[in-house]
């Protein structure tokens, strides 16, 4: 069983149909023992970084996350709320991936909205992507490029696409939006057994 | 690179696509959901439904079809059109649209705009606004292009990302169906007024139109409807039209 964690975030109606457009059945749950049981988790999230943490917190939510040992995806937010620590709302976040989250200079238009290409993308996440590929992202913060990250998009400056950290996934980016290139991705998720480790 | 937005304009009433000129003399244009696929096969970058005879007692209706549609189809949609409270809002996206856009309401009720950024993300929140040139102004318009208001169009698009608007969708009334192209001056004017994403709306007939709104202003999106329903232009055609023109296109 997949388990999309719910908290008070929005997009997880479309992560839910994305599965099922796969041909997965998938629980949204804020259970410890579901979670915690389930042969893939996957943490969505649009929404604001201090209000998704506290209530995340109230849940002992924080615990159970980290201590996940089955594959874990973090989708935008849930990517955000993966690091040590987001300029938004000056938020301590999970810790899994070690870098932050910064919100985008005003040096273009923000947030950075629509379809972006990705570069140094490695892992089995990135298998039968093409460099040509483009994948939809929608944010104002951006995680800054780290030794645990698996891709990278530039925009304004150059921030991690995508992190993993051993069974730890995430991407800024919204797979389950992004047409039939977010499929792959999703479904590459999904066929994870035990978690490559990258070579740095 | 960012690539420019190609994006079909689906208007609903009563769960069917429907098209008209200068907002008035619909016409049948096809069942949604099937458009709606349609579209994303052939390369549309988002899509937007805007219920153009959003009542109270046709919501239901709405809310059916935006479950349908978040069911099928993989890229993000906004939906339009009656919005007048953060519930309402709440319940299209709770249904799976990913963006609402706000119109009248916005204008009579600004307070609204902030209310729903705070709420939902201002990444959810497209500001909708028509607007048309008279007395050598543009200004906006509401309840679907019917009613005048004194307020002037740049003025309402620099107010409305103040309060929290993460989008405008710019609609001229002058250009609407007419298919002479868009209208450059004012929509280059509000993407340069704004750091949030614009999208260019209404005049589009061929597909030089399209370049020429990405070349002369700094717009994110350009959005059409007729033209695509009627098969006059297709979006692979246009895509790699666009991709000659060297507009980074997806």
């Amino acid at each position: 069983m997949i388990a999309i964690i719910k908290y008070n975030a929005g997009n997880i109606t479309s992560v839910e149909n994305a599965l099922l457009r796969l041909g997965y059945s998938c629980i949204i749950t804020d259970d410890a023992s579901e979670i915690i049981s389930a042969e893939k988790v996957i943490f969505p999230g649009v929404g604001e970084a201090s209000t998704a943490m506290s209530y995340l917190k109230n849940r002992g939510l924080d615990t159970v996350i980290k201590s996940l040992t089955q594959p874990v995806l973090g989708i935008c937010l849930g990517l955000q709320l993966m690091c040590n620590y987001s300029e938004e709302g000056d938020t301590q976040c999970l810790g899994i991936f070690n870098t932050s989250v910064k919100k985008f200079p005003p040096k273009d238009i923000v947030p950075h909205m629509g379809w972006n290409n990705l570069y140094n993308t490695k892992g089995e996440l990135f298998n039968n992507f093409e460099l040509t590929d483009t994948v939809y992202f929608v944010h104002s913060y951006y995680s800054q490029i780290c030794e645990d990250t698996i891709a990278e998009c530039n925009y304004i400056l150059p921030f991690s696409a995508a992190i993993q950290h051993n069974n730890f996934y995430a991407t800024q980016f919204h797979p389950e939006k992004s047409a039939s290139v977010g499929e792959t991705i999703l479904k590459n998720f999904l066929h994870i057994e035990k978690p490559d480790l990258i070579t740095k | 690179m960012l690539k420019k937005r190609i994006i079909p304009c689906l208007d609903i009433k009563d769960g069917r696509t429907v098209k008209g000129v200068n907002f008035v003399n619909l016409k049948d244009a096809g069942d949604a959901v099937e458009l709606a696929a349609k579209y994303v096969q052939d390369g549309a970058d988002e899509l937007v439904f805007l219920d153009i005879t959003a009542t109270i007692e046709k919501r239901k209706t709405l809310i059916d079809l935006v479950e349908r549609v978040a069911k099928e189809i993989n890229i993000p949609f906004t939906v339009g059109g009656g919005i007048r409270s953060l519930d309402d809002a709440k319940a299209i996206i709770k249904a799976g649209a990913d963006k609402i856009s706000i119109n009248s309401e916005a204008v009579k009720n600004p307070k609204l705009i902030t209310e729903l950024a705070d709420q939902l993300g201002s990444q959810c929140v497209v500001l909708a606004i028509d607007t048309k040139f008279v007395d050598n102004n543009w200004k906006v318009y509401i309840h679907g292009g019917k009613t005048s208001t004194p307020l002037l169009t740049v003025d309402w698009a620099k107010k409305g990302e103040e309060l929290g608007a993460g989008e405008i969708l710019l609609t001229s009334m002058n250009n609407d169906g007419m298919k002479q192209g868009f209208a450059i001056e004012i929509t280059k004017q509000i993407a340069e007024s704004v750091s949030i994403p614009v999208i260019a709306s209404g005049g589009a007939g061929k597909m030089e139109h399209f370049a020429e709104v990405f070349q002369k202003t700094k717009v994110s999106a350009a959005l059409a409807a007729g033209i695509f329903h009627f098969g006059e232009i297709s979006i692979p055609e246009l895509k790699t039209y666009l991709q000659k023109q060297n507009i980074q296109i997806r």
